[in-house]
């Protein structure tokens, strides 16, 4: 059974995202999706300050098995990478809600995450 | 999942907890759990793998060796003289395009058994329905009700060398590398191949499906790890086998796909072998294939295309990540007259981003 956190936003793609107390957003993939993807060998992640726009495709992630597109939950300035994924991707199945983040976004509005999917509504979406 | 072919060994896959994909029509593991510990355990100790969605057919009749003959870019009579002996060859159209690659164990001048691919199963029994027509004394015989399980690695022929029941274990112990054999109680029909698709020693057992399950879970029980398709395309890529369907098709001879050494123009006596697609295979091949290794960022994948200095010159069959170097390989055609040497670099259009790759001999391990 993978692991659903109720503080996050999640898309139907299987991206989450964390508002942080600074108002900032941080973008991962959930527990699922790492399980779906399996050994994850390489995470391309967008260039700090590009603009991204919710629901585009933003970054890569590849496991061994194969490529996968990650789209943005939301729309704004990237300002952070993990850059430990660089020597470590498989931080992302080791800790995909922690350690296996993909990068912060500046929002332009944080009211957008609000057409996100609630932790129970992600629920609903993997049990069908 | 439900119109999906299912292999004997459904339910054990599912007990697992196996990932299960449809692969050609069939529901087949994909992974157990960590793909990538599956491969290593093939490479360090043992892995066994449900295969049993690949034809077995049976050729039997006066004329199989001319059938075969005809039939084959390989020379079955290269084999004729060794009973169990297995040869690797692709069978072709008339263009010299691969219909298929298979390997065909020779038992006597009368009785050859090919292992051929999944997908390709309807196409491959037509067109062997087809040839033997031309033949007045053969019949080719589908096996379907047989199981197949692979069991590969360094460690693979020592457990059943000491934990399998004693007709598996003796037979095992005669058989040399590409070699296979019924074992000794003919009823049991079980046949023991010394072959494999991972580049490590091993068997594959073809064996009715009733008697599939206890031979896996023996497996299981003496710590052998069950591995999925995913391992089994990384462990064959690693070591330079062919896939069908991505480095091999109709479109391209095995000339054209790095099997020029699969294809015997000629017999033994240097004759000119009169085989289907032998005429096309006379013209200039017009590509090659490479290896490579990526010296950048990212991962190699099929059908990736490759810049030397700016001119598009062929693309990726194959690729992944390799588990053992750690780093992307591939494998890659490109056009025969791009002239390009060991460890030179070319650049892979990866996405975006063109990412530099070094061009190697394969197999990579």
């Amino acid at each position: 059974m993978s692991e659903i956190r109720s503080e996050l936003k999640y898309l139907s793609s299987h991206e989450w995202a964390r508002v942080e107390e600074d108002g900032t957003v941080t973008i991962g993939i959930s527990d699922y999706a790492q399980e779906s993807l399996g050994d994850v060998v390489y995470v391309e992640c967008p260039d700090v300050g590009a603009a991204i726009v919710a629901g585009e495709q933003v970054a890569v992630v590849e496991s061994v098995k194969a490529a996968s597109d990650i789209y943005a939950p939301i729309s704004g300035e990237v300002i952070e990478v993990n850059e430990a994924l660089e020597d470590s991707p498989e931080t992302v199945n080791d800790s995909p809600y922690d350690d296996g983040w993909f990068f912060k976004v500046r929002p332009d509005e944080l009211e957008e995450l609000g057409n996100a999917l609630d932790s129970e509504a992600y629920e609903e979406q993997l049990d069908e | 999942m439900s119109d999906l072919l299912k292999t004997p060994l459904y339910e054990q896959h599912q007990n697992l907890g196996a990932r299960i994909v449809d692969f050609g029509g069939w529901a087949l593991p994909v992974n157990y759990s960590s793909q990538v510990e599956e491969h290593n355990a093939v490479r360090n100790n043992a892995g066994v793998f449900d295969v049993s969605h690949m034809t077995v057919s049976d050729i039997t009749g006066s004329d199989t060796l001319p059938f075969l003959s005809k039939l084959l870019a390989n020379d079955i009579y290269k084999v004729s003289s060794l009973p169990g002996k297995a040869l690797y060859s692709c069978m072709l159209n008339e263009s010299g395009g691969v219909i298929d690659d298979l390997i065909v164990y020779y038992l006597t001048d009368e009785y050859c058994r090919v292992v051929t691919n999944a997908a390709t199963n309807q196409k491959d029994m037509a067109w062997l329905a087809k040839q033997a027509a031309s033949f007045s004394n053969v019949s080719v015989t589908e096996k379907s009700d047989l199981a197949l399980i692979a069991i590969q690695g360094p460690k693979a022929l020592d457990i059943i060398q000491t934990k399998f029941s004693d007709d598996i274990a003796s037979s095992t112990k005669n058989l040399n590398r590409f070699q296979g054999t019924f074992t000794e109680n003919s009823a049991d029909n079980i046949f023991i191949g010394r072959t494999g698709y991972t580049g490590e020693d091993g068997v594959e057992i073809i064996l009715p499906a009733n008697k599939a399950e206890q031979i896996w879970q023996q497996c299981i029980d003496n710590n052998i790890q069950p591995c999925g398709l995913g391992a089994r395309d990384t462990l064959r890529l690693e070591a330079g086998m062919a896939l069908y369907g991505a480095d091999l098709d109709e479109e391209h001879t095995p000339i054209e796909s790095g099997l020029s050494w699969s294809v015997a123009l000629n017999d033994k006596n240097k004759i000119p072998r009169d085989f289907i697609g032998a005429t096309a295979l006379a013209s200039n091949s017009r590509y090659k294939m490479i290896g490579l290794i990526l010296e950048g960022k990212g991962v190699l994948r099929g059908h990736q295309k490759l810049l030397n200095n700016s001119e598009e010159v062929g693309e990726i069959t194959s690729g992944t990540f390799s588990p053992t170097l750690q780093k992307s390989i591939a494998i890659a055609r490109i056009r025969s007259n791009c002239e390009l040497s060991i460890d030179s670099t070319l650049h892979v259009q990866i996405r975006k981003n063109q990412v530099e790759a070094r061009i190697v001999k394969y197999p990579f391990i």
